[in-house]
């Protein structure tokens, strides 16, 4: 068993921040994870080409795991890489996407607005 | 919405959330060399610090987030100024590239979206994410292996029908091995999530990744979560277990679903 962690019952671990943790490791949590809300800077993640393809990259392994039967993610929602996948793939996939998007953040707008709170969503539904 | 310009001028970069914050906690240097501030509002503290437009704008950031050397420098910056506030206080992670116009704004978000921070920071308080990574090392080759030379076309396609049935069956027990050892790690937490796969290239390990999952422990049960992986390890053979952490609790800032 490999560790990495500041308390591994292992001699010399080390935590897995600053330049120690695996990139892979990192990425799945920062790029995929954390509160999403909109800011003034608007950019959609998954409008990056790169972020988008290290994403795929993460999952690359997807087919091959599946032949053995290992798809376990596939019950997770959060996980939605195979709906990115198309997405980036189709054209006409990616139009569609794009289209939902904007109809979950009018939605989302107008639920707000009928619970009477009266301030503008800034919720982003995640796509 | 408010109008954020876009030539010189700066704007505010968010970090993440924070719940009894004390000040002097507060992590040092945050991405492109600006010193991190909190932002006081609703009884919480946003991490912040300035950045120029020049590298944060609209248009800049869709250009730097396609450089690999930027953005791995900006996501380990991340990752440091939200782990050591982590250390300190609850703390809730905001997605990276989260942009502000300046500290009003961020305070009004603080306000705006209030309930729904207090109740990430309820579920995580006294808490840590672990990563618990497993892997089959490939199955063994098989004794009665095809000749070299198959004799028929109909040889040659039975023995790859077997080898990919033994490969298949591989796999069902490694994933089998993985279910369980899932089952016991998440017994001693209080959340998982399961993550994909990560690719060989990625993890760059040659073996077969059958679990990727992060577990949501109480800081009084992490050491009996180490135990426990530790036994694991220990029992099952032909499984190798990579445990990291602790990680500020990014795979758990959604509820249950």
């Amino acid at each position: 068993m490999s560790w990495t962690g500041a308390r591994s019952p292992l001699a010399g671990g080390s935590p897995p921040g600053g330049g120690s943790a695996n990139l892979a490791d990192l990425l799945e949590r920062i790029l995929d994870k954390g509160i999403v809300i909109v800011g003034d800077v608007r950019v959609n993640l998954l409008d990056i080409e790169l972020l988008t393809i290290k994403l795929r990259l993460l999952v690359a392994s997807v087919d091959r795991a599946k032949e053995m039967g290992i798809d376990w993610w596939e019950h997770d929602p959060s996980l939605s890489s195979k709906a990115r996948r198309d997405g980036v793939e189709g054209g006409r996939d990616r139009e569609l996407e794009e289209e939902n998007r904007r109809l979950r953040e009018r939605l989302a707008a107008l639920e707000a607005g009928g619970a009477g709170d009266g301030a503008e969503s800034r919720k982003e539904s995640r796509s | 919405m408010t109008e954020v310009r876009t030539d010189g001028g700066t704007a505010v970069y968010l970090y993440g959330v924070a719940r009894d914050l004390d000040p002097a906690a507060l992590p040092g240097t945050g991405v492109a060399g600006a010193p991190v501030r909190g932002v006081p509002a609703a009884g919480l503290t946003a991490l912040v610090s300035t950045v120029r437009l020049e590298e944060y704008g609209e248009a800049a950031l869709r250009a730097n987030l396609e450089d690999l050397a930027w953005l791995e420098a900006t996501a380990r910056t991340h990752h440091a100024v939200v782990e050591r506030a982590a250390r300190a206080a609850p703390t809730a992670p905001v997605r990276i590239a989260t942009i502000y116009s300046d500290d009003d704004r961020v305070a009004e978000v603080l306000t705006s979206e209030g309930g729904r921070f207090a109740e990430i920071l309820d579920r995580v308080a006294g808490r840590t994410e672990w990563g618990v990574k497993a892997y089959a090392a490939p199955a063994p080759a098989v004794q009665d292996a095809p000749p070299a030379e198959p004799s028929s076309g109909t040889a040659y396609l039975r023995g790859r029908q077997r080898e990919q049935r033994r490969r298949a069956d591989a796999g069902r027990r490694s994933a089998e091995l993985a279910g369980e050892l899932h089952a016991e790690l998440a017994d001693g937490a209080v959340a998982s999530r399961h993550h994909p796969a990560q690719d060989a290239r990625l993890s760059g390990r040659t073996d077969v990744q059958v679990l990727n999952a992060a577990y949501l422990l109480d800081d009084d049960r992490v050491e009996e979560f180490l135990a426990a992986a530790q036994r694991a390890q220990d029992r099952l053979a032909g499984i190798e277990l990579e445990v990291t952490g602790p990680w500020p609790p990014y795979s758990f800032i959604e509820g249950d679903r």
